[in-house]
């Protein structure tokens, strides 16, 4: 297991590499010149040229690129072209409230998800699988911000259990915290809900079909133990990899449920450096989510290994 | 006198289909005794495999259904017993091996958990105690040091040493009686000799009684003291094992003797039944073996046959038993 786990980590050197030549790309490819942008619209001439310069737009792309390279590996991002806040600040402030968020739509996945998906795998083809797959396919097709929306006008408005919009810092209570997160956390991750459901209907059916599931029934288990124990640790594996793949889908909907909610996060800050072409913090932004995905996938493999005991031999 | 350890008595079952309710199990009928061995036996569709897992509760609650019939264990009726008390007895008092030991444990968990595990369902105690005995099991089993190999994951163990592991899990709480369906049909020739060898001393170290479940006849020679043939859901005949070898009383029998593979050499060629079971559903009228027999008249055509009581003590499903000299294989 130790040694599957160092190889693991040891994959992500390359790439972390590939990562920074696609987010310093981005700066090549980004159409609209950012001097311009920041020099404002009626600079002259010559103070365009002194702003590209002092980004340091005018050296050839290698020397860019391992400059910003260099400095990103000591934790130095660079800082906003507009309000001079260093990125690594910016980000970092921000991330408490996307984490929260994150966390808050996975857990509310979770809560629907197994109990829906383990009652539609037994039993399949009644009245309960059926509402399960509805539920599936509807979940998936509902717009975040509309559910959003929904959920504010039902349990914030004409029922007011929960605030509308914003953000209380967990320092400022867990309570608080937590009941903030509620509508954000089911807004988003009704989608995932609906995902997992449909994996987790699917591969525990499937592992249910198996012979060790009748030997553990032939021994005696009760029926709770041999579907939550030796069913759900076997139909695990499928289910965890969508979780994994979910955290992309989490990360890129949490732009739109911090918008409806009035969130202080990344996906909010991502959308206005985007607006004003800031592309320090877009390249920041982006290097983090890639971390964020690199490392999910990481638990997510080291899971494998934990879950089918075979893996960790290859 | 008092009743065997497992009667079997006049067991029907049937299965759904999209056709309706079908017959599989037509009053199946046997006992086995404290400590004796029991051979099952019969081809692929026989009713062999339905009726152990209906003796475990263990068909599908829904597609089937049992429609008559007794099953007990030490004077306790089994059939409609409810669900929890059924679960708490097997593993307990009756247990079973299968005969895929590829796939028959959980390849998540290490395999002493999973003897524990069932240790533990019954027995009660703590982990360690569990953990304790589930090496203990697997050393009465022959595997080799068993205190580290309790925490291998099964596809670190062979077949034969599975099919071990398998056999430990269900003498792990010494139960009366163990259904073996075919444990040895998917190991090596020299390991089934092993695996039987095993539970041969298992059965006369512990006096655990065993169903032995098999198309081999070899393998029931080897093992068993009776043996009950069943063709197409039903018993046809049940007989001492010397007997049936010497002298069946059912043309089944007798065919089945011949395809034995060990008379090959001493024939040429390996006799085969023509025909094959005929499927749920469509038995054909009369003796449901007639249509394959070798020494079918016209009245099998047409009528049914009851089990008869024979002189030696086994049962016959033949009309002609009286007036047929069957061939053995002795």
């Amino acid at each position: 297991m130790l040694r599957y786990t160092v190889r693991r980590i040891l994959m992500i050197i390359p790439l972390l590499f590939l990562v920074s030549l696609g987010v310093f790309a981005l700066v090549l490819l980004i159409p609209g010149d950012p001097a311009i942008t920041i020099a404002g619209e009626n600079a002259t001439e010559a103070q365009i040229d002194a702003t590209r310069e002092r980004l340091g737009l005018n050296d050839p792309v290698l020397v860019q690129y391992a400059s910003w390279a260099g400095n990103a590996l000591t934790g130095d991002l660079g800082s906003s072209l507009f309000s001079n806040e260093s990125v690594v600040g910016a980000i970092g402030g921000r991330f408490p409230v996307t984490l929260s968020l994150t966390v808050a739509a996975m857990v509310a996945a979770l809560l629907i998800a197994v109990p829906a998906g383990i009652t539609a795998a037994l039993r399949r083809g009644r009245w309960q699988d059926r509402g399960a797959t509805l539920f599936a396919s509807v979940g998936i097709s509902l717009p975040n911000f509309w559910v959003g929306i929904l959920l504010i006008m039902a349990f914030a408005l004409a029922f007011p259990i929960f605030p509308a919009v914003g953000y209380t810092p967990l320092s400022d209570g867990v309570g608080p915290w937590v009941l903030g997160l509620v509508l954000p956390g089911i807004t988003l991750g009704t989608a995932v809900a609906a995902e997992i459901t449909r994996q987790l209907r699917g591969s525990l059916s499937d592992t249910l079909q198996q012979d060790f599931i009748r030997t553990a029934r032939a021994n005696g288990l009760t029926a709770r133990a041999v579907i939550a124990k030796h069913g759900l640790k076997n139909a695990a594996v499928p289910v965890v990899t969508v979780m994994g793949f979910q955290i992309g889908f989490l990360l890129g909907g949490s732009v739109i449920v911090e918008r409806v909610f009035g969130l202080p996060g990344l996906g909010d800050l991502a959308i206005r450096a985007v607006l004003q072409r800031d592309i320090p913090m877009i390249q920041g932004i982006v290097v983090v989510s890639a971390l964020i995905v690199m490392l999910v996938n990481l638990v997510v493999d080291l899971s494998y290994g934990w879950l089918n005991p075979k893996v960790r031999q290859a | 006198m008092s009743e065997p350890l497992l009667v079997v008595e006049d067991l029907s079952v049937e299965f759904a289909t999209d056709t309706g309710w079908v017959q599989v199990l037509d009053g199946v009928t046997f006992g086995v005794d404290r400590g004796e061995t029991v051979g099952l036996v019969g081809e692929s569709g026989s009713g062999k495999t339905v009726t152990s897992l209906s003796i475990l509760g263990l068909l599908p609650p829904e597609g089937s259904r049992v429609t008559a019939g007794s099953i007990r264990l030490d004077g306790v009726e089994l059939v409609g017993m409810p669900k929890r008390r059924l679960e708490a007895m097997r593993g307990d008092e009756i247990s079973m091996i299968f005969q895929e030991p590829m796939t028959s444990l959980d390849p998540a968990f290490r395999v002493g958990d999973q003897i524990a595990e069932v240790v533990r369902r019954h027995r009660g105690g703590s982990r360690r105690e569990a953990w304790k005995r589930a090496v203990e099991v697997l050393e009465t089993v022959g595997i080799a040091n068993a205190g580290s190999r309790a925490r291998s994951y099964p596809h670190e163990f062979s077949g034969g040493m599975r099919q071990r592991v398998m056999i430990a899990m269900a003498l792990s709480c010494e139960p009366k009686l163990i259904i073996a369906d075919e444990p040895t049909t998917a190991l090596d020739v020299t390991i089934q000799a092993q695996v039987l060898d095993l539970l041969r001393s298992m059965r006369d170290e512990f006096g655990t009684a065993v169903v032995f479940v098999t198309h081999d006849l070899g393998v029931v020679a080897d093992i068993c003291d009776r043996a009950v043939v069943m063709y197409a859901g039903q018993v046809v005949e049940r007989s001492e094992i010397d007997a049936l070898y010497a002298t069946p009383h059912h043309p089944y029998t007798e065919a089945l003797l011949s395809a034995m593979p060990q008379l090959v050499a001493r024939t040429g060629r390996l006799a085969t039944i023509p025909g094959s079971t005929p499927p749920a559903g469509s038995m054909p009228a009369g003796c449901r073996f007639h249509p394959r027999c070798g020494h079918v008249r016209d009245r099998c055509r047409d009528t049914l046959v009851a089990e008869r009581r024979l002189d030696g003590g086994g049962t016959s499903r033949c009309l002609r038993v009286s007036d047929l000299v069957l061939k053995g294989s002795a």
